[in-house]
């Protein structure tokens, strides 16, 4: 019964209950959307550099993971050096330029490079063959509209694409490693290097073997390295979460405590006929906590739908700038979130229906 | 053990307006036997709609005894109140005071909820009830498809399907034209005779008045003594 007065009262109100219910999933769908783009993008990252194919990386040791820091401090030499050490079956090095976030350019020597991967897959095009060809991924292709032959300025160059590859292998844009060498002034010089070893078994024998013998440098498994891209690893990621989540709370306190107290202030009549009718305070505030949860339900529905299209949207649109993740492990999540929200703009409307009193209550207007 | 519904003695109200006392009830005495139906009459200001809101434990006394059912209304709580008006009193009202958003039948149904009753299995005798009150045809239609008099009789349904000790009507034909006037207060005589239900109607209307048993009249929150 008291069911069947929360869904009539709030299907007599459509206006309100749907704007309660969007403003909800509004916040909702910022929410998923954050934690999915963090995740998305960070999984991206992971995906591109376990597609490098790699064992090892060694690199400076203050530069830091997925773009290399946009710096070359290590001496290209170092490639064939590496190369001789025992296990290691192959070292490709590369350079790695920032771009505006989250885009940067690889300078590679390809056929090392496609060696490293097991292999680079041109979807179009081909490798490069001038000094102003750019290779670039899937995404970055259908972000910028690009086919062979199209023009990217980039680095106050004009490049042309010669070639389109599949994406998940290390970047999105690559050019020739000495083109980009000479571009950024930074001859002979990478960001980091690429090892390959012989046999799974061998991977710490080689770490153990270059710390000793290079103890200036970083050097890590890939399997380090992948750990890294996650948001626990990511402090600021942890606390710009919490920052929106709290806007998320906000917005939805806001919307249902305007939509309880105006439900309240309009429904001042019913709540002196159900007090006269004997119902309690707790049965009054009970009533409509049952509305703003049955709102807030709604509204984490609602946005959890919403999710989906914002992820469209990005795929669509920016495909490799912005990769959101549907993360499922966050519904409960956002539920919570969005009952928090409703609950605490319940609780005024609630309590000041409660102590209405229902002579007033009953004349009024 | 007494055959009386309502005994009030030195009963008065005092509200407080900004800072000055206004008394509503100056001392009023008043009995109300059981299956008796009363009618209190009296111009605006004369205190009946006070003395209705106390005996349905809408406000409390401010001093004087006052018992309905047994029980003190002068000693009770602000949930011992609300238990009374749940379990002991039914209300009728001038607007009808149906919620809008429910249909006659759940109207009903709410009263029962609220009195924690919606399990238990309805009287027989109730269904004969919608049926004298002539709602059998409309209780899945929602106020707003009700005509006023259909209303007033779905709001009686409404106040009488616990079986309240007293049922209290303010003003119940105020909103009605003559017809259906007519046609619930020829129910509410009904009902005093064929359930004995003990009846308290504040009305100002003489022909309205006429209907019940014994009619008071109070003026300036007293009661005016029969010439």
């Amino acid at each position: 019964m008291v069911n069947q007065l929360v869904y009539e009262n709030l299907k007599h109100r459509p206006v309100r209950t749907g704007l309660s219910i969007l403003a909800i999933a509004f916040s909702v769908m910022l929410v998923l959307t954050i934690v999915g783009l963090s995740d998305g993008m960070l999984e991206d990252s992971r995906d591109r550099a376990r597609g490098a194919g790699a064992d090892i990386i060694f690199r400076s040791p203050t530069a830091s993971f997925g773009t290399g820091g946009g710096s070359a401090p290590l001496n290209e030499k170092l490639v064939p050096f590496l190369e001789t050490q025992p296990h290691i079956t192959m070292a490709a090095g590369v350079l790695i330029h920032s771009l505006q976030f989250p885009n940067s350019l690889h300078g590679i020597n390809l056929d090392q490079s496609s060696r490293m991967a097991g292999g680079i897959r041109f979807v179009d095009g081909g490798p490069f063959r001038r000094a102003n060809d750019i290779i670039v991924d899937e995404y970055y292709a259908r972000e910028k509209k690009l086919r062979v032959g199209s023009k990217v300025a980039l680095l106050s160059r004009d490049w042309v694409v010669c070639g389109i590859v599949e994406s998940g292998k290390l970047g999105r844009m690559f050019v020739q490693l000495t083109v980009l060498q000479d571009l950024t002034s930074n001859p002979g010089r990478i960001s980091q290097i690429y090892l390959k070893v012989d046999q799974p078994a061998n991977i710490p024998v080689v770490v153990a073997d270059l710390k000793a013998k290079q103890p200036d440098y970083g050097i890590n498994t890939m399997e380090e390295v992948l750990s890294f891209f996650s948001a626990d690893k990511i402090p600021q990621l942890g606390i710009f979460l919490n920052v929106i989540i709290g806007i998320a709370v906000a917005i939805g306190f806001v919307f249902v405590f305007l939509s309880m107290y105006t439900a309240v202030l309009e429904r001042t009549r019913e709540i002196g006929i159900l007090k006269a009718l004997g119902a309690s305070p707790v049965f009054i505030v009970g009533l409509l906590l049952r509305e703003s949860m049955l709102l807030a339900v709604l509204g984490a529905i609602t946005g959890i739908i919403f999710s989906f299209g914002t992820r469209y949207l990005f795929l669509i649109m920016i495909p490799a700038s912005m990769q959101q993740k549907i993360a499922p492990h966050w519904w409960p999540k956002v539920l919570l979130i969005a009952m928090f929200g409703a609950l605490l703009g319940t609780l005024y409307p609630g309590l000041k229906a409660a102590r209405q009193d229902a002579i007033e209550a009953l004349s009024y207007d | 053990m007494t055959d009386q519904m309502v005994d009030i003695r030195g009963l008065t109200k005092v509200y407080r307006q900004g800072d000055v006392d206004v008394a509503a009830l100056r001392g009023i005495d008043l009995q109300i036997n059981k299956g008796e139906f009363v009618a209190i009459v009296g111009p605006s200001g004369s205190g009946k709609s006070t003395l209705f809101n106390i005996l349905g434990g809408l406000t409390p006394p401010t001093a004087g005894t006052v018992r309905l059912a047994g029980q003190d209304l002068l000693a009770l709580s602000e949930s011992e109140r609300t238990n009374l008006r749940k379990n002991t009193v039914g209300f009728v009202f001038q607007k009808y005071n149906l919620l809008p958003t429910l249909t006659a039948r759940e109207n009903i149904d709410i009263a029962r909820y609220i009195a924690g009753l919606a399990d238990s299995p309805a009287n027989p005798q109730f269904a004969e009830v919608i049926k004298m009150l002539g709602l059998t045809e409309r209780l899945d239609h929602k106020p707003r498809a009700l005509s006023g008099g259909e209303q007033q009789r779905v709001a009686i349904a409404r106040a009488i399907v616990n079986h309240p000790a007293l049922l209290l009507a303010d003003e119940p034909t105020g909103n009605l034209d003559s017809e259906n006037s007519s046609l619930v207060l020829h129910l509410m005589r009904d009902l005093n005779h064929r359930l004995h239900q003990t009846i308290v109607m504040i009305t100002h209307d003489p022909e309205a008045a006429a209907f019940a048993d014994r009619i008071v009249q109070m003026r300036d929150g007293r009661v005016v003594p029969a010439s």
